[in-house]
């Protein structure tokens, strides 16, 4: 077969045009780092940008099994937001809101944030009395928070089935004007780039494997001289733990127990279709969200999968309970067809807030836990990462998310705000 | 969807069951003993391994009895499945 701009004798492909310029480097990891991040996912990338931005640290590696961003950071479905209920999750939420808003800039990447605004739908009385103690706390907070009865909300969104005559009717929905979705790959591609021109090193195909320690937990002393990877040993000065929904397995390399649970957590596109839905909607009682992606696909998604799973994927009647509830929600999807769906490893807590702080082992810090949400605080974490890790001293929209306070009891319970909320 | 072999149903869609967490925790015999921290291990931290892991499950919309399983959480495979108060079967493969 030939093409127009083909002639005889060249190889297959010789008339495309040339591969276009790689935003990072591929090093070789070098022996040893100040720092050493595992993971390079949203939060790795990150951290390892506001190490260089806000404190000159760059003699930094983010150490990535696969390739950068191919975990979770390429699978979820970017719903950014900050109304959470608690004072300690409303401060890291906004501030990594605030830093949305100016990310772009930030980068000198294009990121798509659009701040297109969510309803939290409610279905009950209880789901009433909640909303309405979620916005209140979240006006105390300064977090831009309203309660919409069901007309209003069908002014925001028109395809809303706002009907009596529905199995779970919509009582009202809690508004937040200034949430929106990105364009996830975007937002890695541009930390990634940023990092790497301040001279981080961004080593793709490089699993940690365990560590190289010393001193002991028991008398306070232990510490970590080093990570031992598939392509080598790498000394470090500190080491750093973004790794999502596998941070159980590195934890135990180091005898270190953390309440994380890992399940599968699916969503799912339509096929692309002109615009109809101009906010995101979601539902905790029918169990699922909806936004529509810029170039036209419906994004959904609901809860985990029950059970613990590595496997990134999840079961079919999931995605079948899903569609139910998102049909009865939004008559005009019943044409709309299911394009392909897939699952990431979200690693979960007891309370649905994260974990992130020290470990027993000093120059080790953990960044866990997020769970089904994590993509909207990816620049918040990074800054306050970032900043303990420069510093020495936790940060302090961090400091309330250590792992201790499942011995204290001072947990930060966000069901409410997050179950299938992402 | 996968099949489950209920040890007294037989094998039956996972939409019949319900999950119920890691297995053999058992209640401290004399909770009042524990440390702050021993109690909070208790209540919140089970283990999350990446390959076999002995759990339980309910086969809630059919006998409704409890029963253990081993999976492997990589490929989400039963590899066996056993009575409750049983001890953890050696499975092929696993690492008990
Ligand atoms: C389907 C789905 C939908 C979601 N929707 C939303 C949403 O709408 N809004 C929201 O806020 N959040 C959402 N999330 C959650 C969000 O994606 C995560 O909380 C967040 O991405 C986690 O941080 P991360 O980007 O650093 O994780 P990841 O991108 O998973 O990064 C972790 C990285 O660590 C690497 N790694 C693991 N182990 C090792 C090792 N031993 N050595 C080297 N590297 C290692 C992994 O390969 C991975 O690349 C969703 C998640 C999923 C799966
Ligand atoms: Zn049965």
């Amino acid at each position: 077969m030939s093409t127009a701009h083909a002639t005889a004798g060249d190889p297959p492909g010789a008339h495309l045009p040339e591969h276009p310029d790689f935003l990072w480097r591929t090093p070789e990891p070098q022996r040893s780092y100040d720092v050493v991040i595992v993971g390079g996912g949203g939060h790795g990338l990150a951290t390892a940008h506001y190490l260089a931005r806000n404190h000159g640290i760059t003699n930094v590696a983010v150490v990535e099994k696969g390739w950068l961003a191919g975990g979770n950071m390429a699978r979820n479905t970017t719903l950014i937001r900050s109304n959470y209920l608690w004072d300690e999750s409303a401060a890291i939420y906004e501030h990594a809101l605030k830093l949305w808003e100016g990310l772009e800039e930030d980068l000198g990447y294009p990121i798509l944030f659009s701040q297109r605004g969510v309803l939290n739908l409610a279905h009950t009385e209880q789901d009433v009395r909640d909303s309405v103690r979620r916005v209140e706390a979240n006006k105390l907070n300064g977090i831009d928070a309203e309660w919409l009865g069901p007309d209003d909300v069908a002014k925001i969104c028109p395809i809303l089935n706002i009907s009596d005559d529905i199995r779970y009717p919509v009582l009202g929905a809690t508004y937040q004007p200034r949430a929106g979705i990105a364009k996830h790959d975007y937002v890695a591609w541009g930390f990634a780039r940023r990092a790497d021109e301040a001279g981080i090193d961004l080593i793709q195909d490089c699993e940690v494997l365990g560590f190289t320690t010393e001193g002991s937990v028991d008398d306070g002393t232990a510490r970590v001289t080093g990570v031992r990877t598939s392509r080598g040993d790498i000394a470090c000065g500190q080491v750093a733990l973004c790794s999502a929904g596998h941070t159980s397995t590195l934890l135990d390399q180091l005898g270190v127990r953390a309440p994380l649970q890992s399940h599968p957590l699916q969503a799912l596109v339509s096929e692309l279709l002109e615009p109809v839905h101009p906010t995101i909607v979601m539902s905790n009682a029918v169990h699922v969200y909806v936004s529509q992606a810029h170039k036209g696909e419906l994004v959904m998604g609901a809860g985990v999968d029950s059970y613990n799973g590595y496997g990134q994927r999840g079961a079919f009647h999931i995605i079948e309970r899903q569609m139910a509830a998102a049909v009865e929600l939004f008559p005009i999807f019943s044409r709309a067809h299911l394009l392909r769906s897939w699952a990431g490893i979200v690693d979960v807590t007891p309370d649905a807030s994260p974990i992130v702080g020290r470990t027993p082992y000093a120059n080790v810090l953990v960044n866990s836990g997020w769970g089904t949400g994590g993509f909207k605080s990816t620049p918040g974490l990074g800054w306050c990462l970032a900043h303990t890790i420069a510093t020495g001293e936790l940060h302090p929209y961090i400091a309330p998310f250590g792992i201790d306070r499942f011995v204290t009891g001072a947990l930060v319970d966000e069901h409410g705000a997050a179950a299938v909320a992402h | 969807m996968q099949l489950i072999d209920c040890p007294w149903c037989g094998p039956r869609e996972e939409l019949e069951f319900h999950y119920g967490g890691q297995a053999h925790v058992s209640y401290p015999p004399d909770p009042q003993a524990l440390t702050d921290e021993q109690w909070g291990h208790f209540v919140f931290f089970r283990d999350n391994p990446k390959g076999p892991f002995p759990e339980r499950w309910v086969h809630g919309a059919g006998c409704r009895r409890w029963f253990n399983a081993v999976r492997d959480t990589r490929t989400h495979e039963f590899l066996a499945v056993y009575p409750i108060g049983a001890a953890r079967p050696g499975v092929p493969g696993g690492d008990a």
